[in-house]
């Protein structure tokens, strides 16, 4: 083993390259990645979905080679010995390794015994385990007959069993719940404090950032910046604001991205979060003629103003895009305040499972509704139900207009629908996607034609038209997904998790497209596990093990959450507040 | 040494953990033998029983008469009287009849003098085999009657003799007996493919053979944990559908067991190292399944000699059925089912089949790295 000097870095990468081939075109993973993360430290690997996190990972572990470039992690280069480096290292994949077949003790044995974990180490290694994981309650029980959240810990526990020096953790907190994902950084700090584990974790979830010692920033396999989360954030001092007016908040978001010394735009409860290019506010003079009562607050920066502002900054490099026209569908008369989806005592039972118990929710005409979960809360299971996919066990539910359990079909042909992972034909081109959908929707002839040309222009795929899916950008894959969606004009638009994972300008891009859809009269639904995109709603309903454990706006929602300690509360700290008050007060769920 | 054992005990206990706990490989090894067992030894014959005939006599007569009630007592066929040579290949055209024994109006005048022809044969060539299989039960019935005929006018049997058939071994030509063995060939062989192909798939699609990558564990490690449950596994499967094939289907069993035991070991090597070379490539249960379906059964079933005899195939491709396992194994088992332990056919079949195994165990060991691309 060799000596490792304290002041060494823990991790050194120099001009990593990575391409992979798909079909006939190489594509790019890792493009000359050259980076450090200190011994001891936790490092964020950040970056949205595609940037090339995985593969890094990867590539540190000895799981993939590099093509070009030099990886040496604890001193050792992992190209020469990677199994040297895996006898130090702790890894965790994105859907934690365990055996679901294994209770939470087996699948610990398994990992002691393929660590070379000494037997009469194992009692005082597991007890403290189950103490820092809290698992002790289930070591009898099946790994996959965990929650979310208890597997993330199980997984952790397993690369911990032997103590590592270097600890990966891949997208360890994509979709559990927010308490989870506290726990788990509680446990980071912990290691990192006490055992002195380098950490590297790698997550979409830009606000996490400001939890690291250092932040590795990397999109479409290039490193975009690096160092401590303070160092990004404080270029970008005294140049955000919050902007109030006495109008709508969506038209506010609207006008004042387009200003000109705007680079940031973006709805935060009932006010809208302003990044401008200098450090003074937006000219409020110039504005106030469209936007009466307009005022400007200055707040901190956050890590995504950072990350929005490098990618503007790239983005000018390139073309813009033409702006595209408010999406608006013909057929809506704009009436608003009726109930377009009333969901009333709404149940889904499988076998003795209940995943959705008890949901009651209205959602008027335009209005946009979240419904806001972990994995695992039943968000998907009432999605299903209001699309007529699935039928309920109990309760009642009205779509615009029809009785689901009677009528379906005729719903469904008012319904537009997105699933989460774009639900396109990878192997057709972008003509050949739309052309489909529209069909299945019974659009022909002129029509049909009419829609797509409507298509092609309001969501610029005239440059992709031939081009197969799957080897869309994932931006353009999410445009070609909703465009999909709207080819038959649907008065409600269900999206499920639009956005998680898409980098913050294709996400903001997308929300701009919503925005316009619901100020036409559209309806919209959305399932998030994302605290940010909650933001974007009108009201939304926060969903755990199945019940709706508080309906209303925002602001409503982190208001109710604010205490002493606590005077500007983040969303997510209102849904662990809501958490822990439902925990506190059993009779309100039929579960513990 | 010890930590490569404890790190081996680990991973063994955790598969057999998981094949007690997840049924799928209990049913690749029992269920799947046993319905295609079921499926194919009942539906799978060559045999020819209740075939239907066209019987056409142009005059009718006692020994006309006598002749036909031969073919009316006989099991293989059901007859059809027809009034004309004309309607009766109509007939034939139509595959209402496989075949037509025709009776000239010097019929009596023929048989007797042991002339030319005395009777008209057409069999329906569309279906070859059944074609072939009729044709010579015609000759049977017919040579069956003239004996009979001839012993009851204490005549001399007539010239030529009738041919009689000697099938050794397999005395009551129950293509069964001959089938189910070759049966077991393919079952185990597409059996075998299928346990270590998906079971290393589904580990890939869980995510778990990439946690289990980055351990200390070494491929060799992870290769045998996998071979040894599933070597277990197999030869239960295949005892099974042995007791099936004998108690079930009544198949004699000749040989002795235990070199029916130590061959089944070898041919299971070679399945399961066919199936450890699929899971090199595939990553996901269905393509490893299609590959194990398209790359071990198919040729097994067309190109061991189980259906189609290699000795009557183009040369190009009898070298090619070299390189399928099952030849040697069916080869075996026909032997070991039905004449007994002919060590002149089981020691070079058993040498080829111990070549195959080393070939797709150490292709498999060769291909697997410890890295996902």
């Amino acid at each position: 083993m060799p000596p490792l000097d304290d002041g060494a870095p823990a991790l050194r990468l120099e001009g990593v390259r990575r391409s992979f081939r798909s079909g006939d075109r190489v594509i790019a993973a890792i493009d000359g990645i050259t980076a450090n993360a200190a011994n001891g430290a936790v490092t964020g690997l950040i970056g949205p979905d595609g940037a090339g996190k995985t593969t890094l990972m990867r590539l540190i572990a000895g799981l993939l080679r590099a093509d070009a470039g030099k990886i040496e992690a604890l001193g050792i280069d992992v190209a020469r010995d990677p199994l040297a480096v895996q006898a130090r290292i702790g890894y965790m994949p994105q859907r934690f390794g365990l055996y679901e077949d294994l209770s939470v003790r087996q699948n610990l044995d398994l990992y002691a015994d393929l660590q070379g974990v000494p037997a009469d180490e194992r009692p005082a290694r597991y007890a403290e385990l189950m103490h820092m994981t809290a698992l002790g309650p289930f070591t009898e029980r099946r790994a996959g007959q965990l929650s979310g959240g208890m597997k993330q810990k199980l997984g952790l526990a397993c690369t911990l069993v032997h103590p590592p020096d270097l600890l990966l953790l891949d997208e360890p907190t994509v979709g559990v719940d927010p308490v989870s994902r506290r726990e788990l950084w509680q446990i980071i700090d912990h290691l990192t404090r006490d055992a002195k584990v380098t950490v590297l974790f790698s997550t979409a979830y830009l606000d996490e950032a400001e939890r690291c010692d250092a932040v590795l920033l990397i999109h479409e396999g290039r490193l975009l910046g690096s160092g401590p989360p303070a160092a990004f954030t404080a270029q970008l001092a005294g140049r955000s604001f919050f902007a109030s007016a006495d109008v709508g908040k969506r038209r506010l978001q609207e006008r004042l991205a387009r200003a000109p010394d705007v680079i940031d735009a973006v709805i935060q409860g009932s006010r809208v979060r302003v990044v401008t290019a200098a450090p003074t506010p937006p000219d409020a003079a110039a504005l106030a003629s469209d936007l009466p009562g307009l005022t400007f607050a200055p707040t901190p920066p956050r890590f995504e103003d950072a990350f929005v502002a490098r990618l503007r900054a790239l983005a000018a490099e390139v073309p813009p895009a033409a702006s595209p026209s408010a999406a608006a569908p013909a057929s809506i008369a704009a009436s608003r305040g009726e109930d377009v989806i009333a969901v009333s005592r709404l149940t889904r039972r499988f076998g003795d499972f209940v995943a959705v118990n008890d949901v009651s929710f209205h959602v008027a005409r335009g209005e946009i509704f979240g419904l806001l979960g972990a994995n695992g809360a039943g968000k998907s299971t009432t999605f299903r139900m209001l699309c007529g996919l699935l039928p309920p066990s109990g309760g009642s539910l009205r779509v615009a207009g029809f009785d689901l359990r009677k009528a379906a079909a005729s719903a469904r042909g008012r319904i537009g629908y997105m699933a989460q992972k774009f639900s396109l034909y990878g192997d057709l081109s972008v003509e050949r996607n739309l052309r489909f959908f529209s069909s299945v929707y019974r659009l022909f002839g002129p029509r049909q034609r009419r829609r797509i040309d409507w298509a092609v222009a309001e969501f610029d795929l005239a440059s992709q038209m031939s081009a197969t899916a799957r080897d869309l950008p994932l931006g353009f894959k999410q445009r070609l997904a909703l465009a999909c969606a709207l080819m038959h004009e649907p008065d409600i638009l269900f999206l499920d998790e639009p956005t998680s994972g898409v980098d913050p300008l294709a996400r903001r891009d997308f929300w701009r497209r919503i925005n316009a859809l619901a100020e036409t009269g559209v309806t919209v639904m959305v399932t998030t596990h994302f605290m940010e995109e909650a933001e974007y709603c009108d009201r939304l309903a926060i969903m755990a093990q199945g019940s709706v454990l508080t309906e209303g706006a925002p602001e409503t929602i982190k208001a109710a959450a604010r205490t002493e300690a606590r005077p500007d509360p983040t969303m997510e700290d209102a849904f662990i507040a809501m958490i822990e008050a439902a925990a506190d007060a059993p009779t309100q769920g039929s579960r513990p | 040494m010890m930590a490569s054992l404890r790190r081996l005990r680990g991973l063994l206990r955790k598969e057999f953990l998981q094949i007690w706990r997840d049924p799928s490989s209990l049913a690749i090894a029992f269920l799947l033998p046993a319905v295609l067992l079921f499926l194919f030894g009942y539906g799978v014959s060559l045999d020819a029983s209740n075939v239907p005939l066209a019987l056409v006599t142009q005059r009718p007569s006692a020994l006309a008469a006598s002749f036909i009630g031969a073919f009316e007592q006989s099991p293989s066929f059901r007859p059809r009287r027809f009034l004309t040579i004309q309607e009766a290949e109509r007939a034939m055209t139509d595959r209402e009849v496989q075949g037509v024994v025709w009776l000239p109006s010097d019929f009596d005048r023929r048989a007797i003098s042991g002339g030319d022809s005395p009777i008209g044969v057409f069999v329906n060539g569309v279906d070859t085999n059944t074609a072939r299989i009729v044709e010579g039960y015609v000759q049977q019935v017919w040579a069956d009657w003239l004996g009979a005929e001839a012993a009851e006018a204490g005549r001399p049997a007539p010239l030529p003799i009738a041919f009689q058939p000697r099938v050794r071994f397999n005395p009551a030509v129950k293509s069964r007996d001959f089938i189910v063995p070759g049966l077991i060939a393919m079952i185990m062989t597409l059996s075998g493919a299928l346990l270590t192909a998906l079971v290393i798939a589904r580990e890939w699609e869980r995510g778990t053979m990439e946690a289990l990558m980055v351990t200390r564990v070494t491929i060799r490690e992870i290769l045998i944990a996998k071979l040894i449950p599933y070597f277990l596994l197999g030869m239960g499967g295949m005892a099974a559908t042995v007791a099936l094939g004998v108690f079930r289907f009544d198949v004699p069993l000749r040989g002795s067991l235990w070199s029916l035991t130590a061959t089944s070991s070898l041919f299971m090597l070679a399945a399961l190292g066919m199936g450890l070379l699929i899971s090199t490539v595939a990553r996901s249960q269905f393509v490893a399944a299609q590959i194990a379906i398209i790359a071990t059964f198919l040729p097994a079933f067309i190109l061991s000699g189980f259906v189609f005899d290699i000795n009557s195939m183009p040369w190009p491709v009898q070298i090619i059925t070299h390189v399928v396992a099952a030849r040697y194994f069916v080869a075996i088992l026909q032997s070991t089912f039905l004449a007994g332990d002919v060590w002149s056919v089981i020691l070079p079949n058993a040498a080829a089949l111990i070549v195959m195994a080393a070939i797709f165990l150490g292709a498999a060991r060769a291909l697997a790295h410890k890295r996902l691309d």
